[in-house]
């Protein structure tokens, strides 16, 4: 300040003003470094061959540096030995089910309520809402027992090991149906009650006119929806009790659990499973962000 | 609307018709959602009353025993352990993470270059999966020569540590909070960015030619503004709080000495592991009770002031 006063004062702001910048950018990297450490730690550990020098690297910066024996020794084992193939397999298709059936059953209900005039509008749109504050938590015991007793279509009588048990149950969300509600009560009415005079079905007003338009607020959904399902822990942990239709989430867990640990395949297991979902991100990311927002109106 | 003279005639058919088309589209999420949510909850406040167990043991059949489940409750240490966890976890992490999302927020809605750069690095962890977050950290807390031993060590010149973070029974539910911050700020800084951005800027601008500091424009025009954003990520924050189980059962299953355990890895543990699904159901339902209350809070504070939102 002392020496700011005796320069020309516009100078001294501008100059204020550079050194702000420059503070602000150093605070930013610091705290990147901070978000970044782990995941730069876990891929450099996956790609040391070497199980010991993954743990030894770790007393020094050596950690976050491709140094040592390098190579994807590591990946291999993880899918020969853990079946990484299938795991992937069984999380993509019961995330791309769940979403994709839950587009439709959502969307279509929230239209009716939209859109549409029946009796007992009011009240399904405010149970709807009620329902959103029941978190799964509260009954996945008694739902655990429901779908112990459940019977499937090739006679079996319980749900536990299967996919169905994975996906059905998440098909319906309120909350998702909550921002679809929102989304359609505001589209304009006029290309609906023209394409009605013209003699078109609800349902074709819902596929051609509302879908088309309605296109970020399904993407949100979506990616709400995916980013659950792909990290679905809980649940699954419950309900598979074998490698055969478990997720990604609970092999790796089931791996960790088993002794010794080697943290090398680890390390690549959990990259494997981050890495696809860091380039969606990347590539979609405005969505990603637009979604999360988007969460902030519950209420 | 226009054409009433010629629609007249027809309108009951067609009011009949619109009806039985709106329940034919809300028939299946009904369904799903009596099935898979209305059912499951209403049958949890009945069984939280009764032994049932998860395999029927038929020499054992399921009594209704009133409110012995929830009488236990009181007396089970483990059980109050694990709520007081809960809270300590929210007492702690709320505030840190709150406010972090808040600065970070602010920093990246700054006009300055690279900052949707800055933006996807701090998301980054949101879309990483709790399951793949708590093995990592795992490993950065080894004890002994785990990174978070070293960096500590490092920085205070081999005064701090090293710790067994994971087996201690003071350090480790701290441990959980630190990475749990970690992965969950990125999320409440996206919600905070869209309540900055709606700010009217006419207001700094008013507040700029006042001559009013860069702390009293946050003062009295960053907060009060953000205000219903606030209320929705600390409540919001404290029913994931509630919700915690993934990184701890992946980590620590509720060890040592039941240090971290939490309510939903006592009732997995109860209902899952021990299938004492009676029993599991009552703290389910305790749990829902405390979950309800803090979302009736916040319906209340966000509804009292602006109900634009």
């Amino acid at each position: 300040m002392m020496t700011a006063q005796e320069k020309s004062p516009r100078r001294s702001f501008k100059r204020q003003k550079r050194v702000k910048k420059w503070l602000t950018y150093l605070l930013m990297i610091l705290l990147a470094i901070f978000f970044m450490f782990p995941i730069v730690f876990m891929l450099m550990s996956s790609i040391k061959n070497n199980e010991f020098q993954v743990v030894t690297d770790m007393s020094s910066l050596r950690a976050f540096l491709p140094i040592g024996d390098l190579g994807f020794q590591n990946y291999k084992d993880v899918f020969e030995s853990q079946n990484f193939g299938h795991l992937m397999f069984n999380s993509v298709i019961i995330m791309l089910l769940t979403v994709i059936t839950g587009l439709f059953v959502n969307s279509m209900i929230a239209y009716a309520l939209a859109r549409l005039r029946f009796k007992g509008k009011k009240f399904l749109l405010s149970t709807i809402i009620s329902l959103i504050i029941i978190p799964f938590e509260s009954v996945a015991i008694p739902l655990l027992v429901l779908v112990n007793h459940l019977p499937w279509f090739g006679g079996e009588t319980s749900w536990l090991d299967s996919y169905q048990v994975q996906i059905i149950p998440f098909i319906a969300d309120a909350f998702s149906i909550f921002l679809f509600y929102q989304f359609f009560i505001d589209i304009p009415k006029d290309l609906e009650e023209a394409a009605l005079i013209d003699g078109a079905s609800y349902f074709g007003i819902y596929w051609k006119i509302v879908l088309p338009l309605s296109k970020p607020i399904f993407a949100t959904v979506a990616i709400l929806q995916a980013l659950n399902s792909w990290n679905r822990f809980m649940w699954p942990l419950m309900v598979t009790r074998g490698p055969d239709v478990r997720p990604l989430t609970v092999g790796i867990q089931s791996y960790f659990g088993q002794d010794p640990r080697l943290w090398g395949d680890l390390m690549a297991f959990a990259s494997l499973i981050t890495i696809p979902v860091l380039i969606i991100f990347l590539l979609f990311q405005k969505w990603f962000v637009r979604s999360v927002a988007s969460t902030g109106i519950k209420g | 609307m226009a054409k009433q003279k010629n629609i007249k005639p027809t309108v009951p058919k067609y009011r009949r018709k619109e009806s039985l088309t709106a329940w034919l589209f809300s028939t299946p999420a009904i369904i799903l959602l009596v099935l898979f949510l209305i059912v499951p909850f209403v049958w949890a406040i009945w069984l939280s009353f009764t032994n049932q167990r998860l395999i029927p043991n038929p020499n054992l059949p399921t009594e209704f025993v009133g409110l012995r489940n929830y009488i236990r409750l009181f007396q089970d240490e483990t059980f109050q352990r694990g709520l007081l966890n809960n809270f300590y976890f929210i007492a702690v992490v709320v505030p840190i993470q709150t406010s972090l999302a808040l600065a970070l927020a602010m920093l990246i809605n700054q006009q300055l270059k690279g900052m949707n750069l800055f933006r996807t690095v701090y998301f980054a962890p949101v879309v990483t999966a709790m399951t793949v977050v708590s093995i990592v950290w795992t490993l950065l807390y080894n004890p002994g020569e785990g990174l978070i031993n070293a960096f500590l060590q490092a920085i205070s010149f081999g005064r701090l540590g090293p710790y067994n973070w994971l087996l201690d029974t003071k350090l480790v539910f701290p441990a959980i909070m630190l990475l749990s911050i970690w992965q969950g700020v990125g999320f409440q800084m996206v919600i905070y960015l869209a309540g900055l951005q709606e700010i009217p800027h006419a207001l700094y601008e008013a507040a700029q030619v006042d001559g009013a500091s860069g702390w009293q424009q946050f003062k009295h025009i960053t907060l009060p503004q953000l205000r219903n954003t606030t209320i929705f990520v600390v409540l919001s924050t404290t029913i994931m709080a509630f919700k915690l189980f993934d990184q701890v059962q992946v980590m620590t299953n509720g060890g040592p000495q039941n240090a971290s355990m939490t309510t939903m890895v006592y009732v997995v543990e109860m209902g899952w592991g021990q299938l004492k699904v009676g029993y599991a159901s009552a703290i389910s339902i305790v749990f829902f009770v405390i979950v309800l209350f803090v979302s009736l809070i916040q319906r209340y504070l966000t509804r009292e002031k602006g109900s634009a939102a």
